[in-house]
């Protein structure tokens, strides 16, 4: 049943995963305060519905959005809106306005929050209509709204959903956590999923390194006897959970440059999504909460929490036994592709799976990293999963060659890290990659703004000069009618 | 070695010479690029800002100018250093440094009219050069940042020096860090 | 509480560059011992004075480029080169050619294109090259290895390495301890139309499974080799290609005339096949890039040695063939970029 890993390269790591996954799922207590961030990760933010001062309860929309890349926002817990006012924030950038809730301690839920009835009887548009307003969004990591992948799947005719299982990050294991205790529903929201992205079949993939989830999903699937509902096991490689080369993996298809999982018949959910659609599905419950893994050397107790969306960071920190030792950096997300955040008064968002702090113990080595000139080693190319050559990205990096960057494919770079993980000469390559990015980006915003402005410049001056002959035109008119004929003898000509 | 074999060696040598160097000036013909599109190559480099500060009525004509060796690739300031760097690359020539006469390199900037002070005179209306102000008689008028160069044309006509140029507000250039789950 | 706010990665695998260099090294002993056990210590007289110089030459290159020395110094890349360099030129040289060509190979070989990582051309061979070609009479002359039956002793090697190292004339005192090497002699000898077979017997070139004295150097090298590729350190691609290119043409050879061509094991274990294989060819800088690549890069070394081995003017042609490979570098690049995961190829 195993399959093999079908893209370029990866690297098995070091997984660190016990540290969080011995125990079961901490249920957090409600917290004093919650700190909702607009901008839930994807670089988009909804726009408030309340105001300063208005009483919310449990499920109460606080934020709406129109944009495909924001997703809607509820109170995790009632008690009084205290600010909305531009915060300390997990995303890119490090701040987003915020919207923050201080709790009243009462369970109150909002009128809307009612199970649905029957999920089975809506239609797909129905169903993603209802998960966007749900603000059901990736809890992989990503953050991206659950209903537009879901509509880009169905324009698309995408045949397969791929439950994403694979959890390959070092450090992470809270979908682990939450196949092991929580596995039917897991298969639950797959089916509904299945159906409102128009899929006819579903493969659940799970790295080969969790046999207790395996375990579960297997039973849970069984209960539901779907021939077209199967499980994978696919092999521990980093990074076997990143979307194209999952696909790849289970499908042996490559998703083409540029293009989405979809061009190439796949729709990639993160089960935990799936989880958290089951649980709108039997409770009318929007996403309210998510479950996070708190680990790392510096913490006392790593553990999974299941926490509201909005959750201090520091309240997370505190229900894993509260810091240990000198912790140095916060990352939201695992050690390959975390965020390092400025401080632990940020709220936890949807796309948070990881909470890892971190001492010299796990981040040493890099604190410690001296660049040296690159030996072309290869090193870097071999471990790629895109199966660049990091190496020639790198001098193109330096020397800003953007057509040479385009071309070596710093676009198809997934920026997982490893080639800056083996690097020898210890380069900060993946950043020097995003960075690239970044610049290719501005440039291209830059030519486009030059070529606008260029045609409206023509156009400008074309009026300007018509605006001017018809000037002319008109006053050469007047001249020859208040003239009489041949009092000038130049005149006739005309 | 024959003085046979020395002399044929530099007749062979020569040969090849005579031959790459009607070959090379035969492709150097064919690649002479026409004018007109020497103008476009070099005006695409231009940022089309179309402020005048390089003493010709926008960028087309400076790159006009440039082409028929008219003026120098020194004066265009919002373009900055790395234009002069690709003008210079372009036309194979050595790059230096701007011309300081032509005024010298500005932070991106986008006009902003004070909406308060505008009397809706309609004055800055044509001069600006990519249309980027909207307004029509005795109304208030307003720039469309997004449109705006920051040329600054707009600014003498006004009558009561409401318009001013602020930072372009942050670009929503939002790179986003793909994640692996 | 406030934290720092670096970017990922924020682990790495901490396989920096010294530490490779550090096990280039390690793996080099075997190489070493055998050396020193055959042919007596001019190895190690060879390998200070090359160190010695490699640091002298690197610090005042980086002097002279205007860089700070010290982290250069410690990435320890420049050892690697005074290593590979003093194991290649023969252990009776007079200092100053060790001293000489390990300077060529740091200044020409590697600081004139610009230091560490710009280098096109394999430093160490660099400097072995130029002092084969301007002095082949002492770059020829090796000690006659333990192995050949004679009444020489051990003691008597170290004192001859020694006085060779100092640049006393050899030939007047220890006439029969020196001698061409294996692959020198069995040229030599071709070229006097003995056939192989009757060279061989006569023992003192080769013994069971290689040549004398370089068998053993070759075995350790070989095993040092493989602990590098067991630790990644090195990758199989170049030197299996190395010894397929080397070997392949040998064996069909061999097949074809015993009389005068080499066999496999013999072109195996003699002259510097192993050290090539695993640390000369291997040198990343001046290597081909992509895996594909590098097959070819080491194909085409194997193949270029046994080729001047079989007919040119040189009896081991391994540091040209590396050389020549490294001309060769850009063009397989070119045409072995790996494909980009979800572009048609
Ligand atoms: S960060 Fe980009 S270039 Fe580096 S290994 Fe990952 S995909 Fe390849
Ligand atoms: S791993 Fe580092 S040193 Fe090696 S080729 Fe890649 S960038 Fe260069
Ligand atoms: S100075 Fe530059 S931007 Fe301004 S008009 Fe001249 S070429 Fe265009
Ligand atoms: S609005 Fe003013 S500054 Fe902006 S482009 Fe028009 S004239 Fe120039
Ligand atoms: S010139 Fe000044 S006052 Fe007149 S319309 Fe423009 S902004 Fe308003």
């Amino acid at each position: 049943m195993a399959a093999r890993s079908r893209f370029p390269a990866g690297l098995a790591l070091d997984t660190h995963k016990q540290q969080a996954c011995g125990t079961p799922i901490v249920e957090l207590a409600l917290p004093a305060q919650v700190v909702l961030a607009l901008d839930q990760g994807t670089g988009y933010g909804a726009e408030p519905v309340v105001a300063v001062g208005a009483a919310v309860a449990m499920g109460t929309l606080v934020a709406r959005t129109d944009h495909p890349f924001a997703s809607a926002l509820h109170a995790p817990l009632a008690g009084t809106v205290v600010a909305i006012e531009t915060r300390a924030a997990a995303v890119a950038g490090g701040r987003s306005v915020c919207i923050v809730i201080a709790g009243d301690g009462s369970d109150r839920v909002d009128d809307g929050v009612t199970p649905v009835p029957d999920a089975d009887a809506l239609s797909p548009d129905e169903l993603a209509q209802r998960l966007r307003a749900a603000g059901i969004a990736g809890l992989g990591g990503a953050g991206f709204p659950t209903a537009t992948k879901l509509a880009s799947a169905r324009d698309r005719r995408a045949q397969t959903l791929l439950l994403n299982g694979a959890e390959c990050e070092p450090w992470i294991c809270c979908d682990d956590a939450l196949m092991r205790s929580a596995a039917d529903d897991v298969v639950l929201g797959a089916l509904i999923l299945r159906r409102a992205a128009g899929a006819v079949r579903c493969v659940i993939a799970i790295e080969d390194d969790k046999p207790a989830a395996i375990a579960a999903v297997t039973g849970a699937i069984g209960r539901r006897r779907d021939d077209a509902l199967t499980l994978e096991v696919i092999p521990a490689v980093y990074p076997q959970g990143a979307e194209r080369q999952l696909v790849t993996t289970v499908t042996g298809v490559e998703v083409p440059s540029g293009g989405l999982p979809a061009d190439a018949g796949v729709i990639c959910q993160n089960v935990a999504t799936a989880a958290a659609v089951a649980r709108w599905a039997t409770s009318g419950e929007p996403l309210l909460s998510r479950v996070v893994t708190v680990t790392g050397s510096g913490v006392e107790r790593p553990c999974n929490v299941r926490a509201p969306i909005g959750t201090p960071l520091a309240a997370l920190i505190a229900a894993s036994g509260g810091y240990r030792g000198t912790p140095l950096r916060l990352i939201a997300g695992g050690s390959m592709t975390g965020r390092a955040l400025p401080s632990d008064e940020v709220g936890l968002t949807k796309a948070m799976n990881c909470v890892f702090v971190a001492t010299r113990d796990d981040i040493g080595a890099r604190l410690g990293a001296v660049e040296l000139p690159c030996i072309r080693c290869g090193d870097c190319a071999s471990v790629c999963p895109a199966g660049l050559l990091p190496q020639q990205l790198h001098r193109a990096a330096l020397a800003d060659a953007h057509d040479a960057l385009r071309d070596l494919g710093v676009r198809d770079c997934i920026d997982c890290g490893l080639c800056d993980y083996v690097c020898p000469s210890q380069i900060p390559l993946a950043d020097r990659f995003r960075d690239a990015k970044r610049r290719l980006d501005e440039a291209a915003a830059t030519a486009q703004k030059a070529a606008d402005a260029r045609q409206r410049h023509e156009l400008h001056m074309r009026r300007l000069q018509e605006a001017a002959t018809a000037e002319h035109r008109a006053f050469e008119d007047v001249r020859r009618r208040v003239r009489q004929p041949g009092d000038d003898p130049t005149d006739g000509a005309d | 070695m024959s003085t046979d074999a020395v002399v044929m060696a530099v007749l062979v040598a020569a040969a090849l010479a005579v031959t790459l160097g009607v070959a090379l000036g035969w492709a150097a013909s064919r690649i002479e690029p026409d004018a007109d599109s020497l103008v476009e190559r070099i005006d695409a480099l231009l940022p089309q800002t179309q402020c005048g500060q390089c003493r010709y009525p926008g960028c087309r004509p400076y790159a006009a100018a440039i082409a028929a060796g008219a003026a120098e690739i020194d004066r265009c300031p919002p373009g900055g250093a790395a234009t002069v760097r690709a003008l210079a690359a372009l036309l194979d020539r050595p790059p230096r440094p701007l011309d300081p006469a032509f005024g010298g390199p500005k932070p991106a900037r986008v006009a902003w009219i004070d909406e308060e002070r505008c009397i809706g005179c309609a004055r800055c209306l044509p001069a600006c050069p990519v249309d980027a102000i909207v307004g029509a008689p005795r109304q208030m008028h307003t720039v469309i940042a997004a449109q705006c160069t920051g040329c600054e044309l707009c600014l003498p006509p006004c009558p009561v020096d409401c318009i001013e140029l602020r930072p372009v507000p942050a670009v929503s250039l939002r790179y986003r860090q793909p994640r692996a789950a | 509480m406030r934290f720092d706010t670096s970017p990922a990665p924020h682990v790495i695998a901490g396989y920096t560059v010294p530490r490779v260099m550090f096990q280039v090294l390690l793996a080099l002993a075997p190489a070493g011992i055998a050396h020193v056990a055959l042919f007596g210590p001019g190895l190690l007289l060879q390998l200070s004075v090359a160190c010695v110089t490699a640091l002298l030459a690197e610090a005042a290159a980086l002097r002279w480029r205007g860089r700070d020395a010290a982290p250069a110094l410690r990435d320890g890349s420049v050892l690697v080169t005074a290593f590979l360099l003093a194991f290649s030129i023969p252990p009776l040289l007079p200092w100053w050619l060790g001293a000489l060509g390990t300077a060529l190979a740091v200044l020409l070989g590697k600081h004139v294109f610009g230091g560490l990582g710009q280098n096109p051309f394999n430093p160490a061979m660099v400097g072995y090259a130029i002092l084969l070609v301007a002095f082949p009479a002492e770059m020829t002359r090796w000690p006659v290895p333990m192995d050949v039956d004679g009444t020489r002793t051990w003691s008597e090697l170290a004192r001859m390495s020694f006085a060779g190292f100092c640049g006393a004339d050899l030939a007047a005192r220890w006439d029969g301890y020196t001698g061409a090497t294996a692959l020198d002699s069995i040229r030599n000898g071709l070229g006097l139309r003995y056939t192989l077979p009757e060279l061989l017997a006569r023992g003192d070139i080769a013994g069971t499974f290689g040549a004398r004295g370089f068998a053993w150097i070759n075995l350790a090298a070989l095993a040092g080799g493989l602990y590098l590729v067991s630790r990644r350190i090195v990758r199989w691609h170049i030197p299996v290609a190395v010894l397929g290119g080397l070997l392949v043409p040998s064996f069909i050879a061999h097949g074809l005339d015993p009389g005068i061509a080499l066999g496999p094991t013999l072109q195996a274990f003699s002259g510097a096949t192993m050290l090539t294989a695993f640390f000369i060819a291997t040198d990343p800088v001046s290597a081909a890039t992509s895996d594909r690549g590098r097959l070819w890069y080491g194909a085409g070394i194997g193949l270029i040695a046994w080729i001047i081995r079989t007919w040119g003017g040189y009896p081991d042609g391994c540091a040209f063939a590396v050389l020549l490979m490294n001309l060769a570098v850009p063009f397989i690049d070119r045409y072995t970029v790996p494909r980009i995961y979800g572009r048609q190829p």
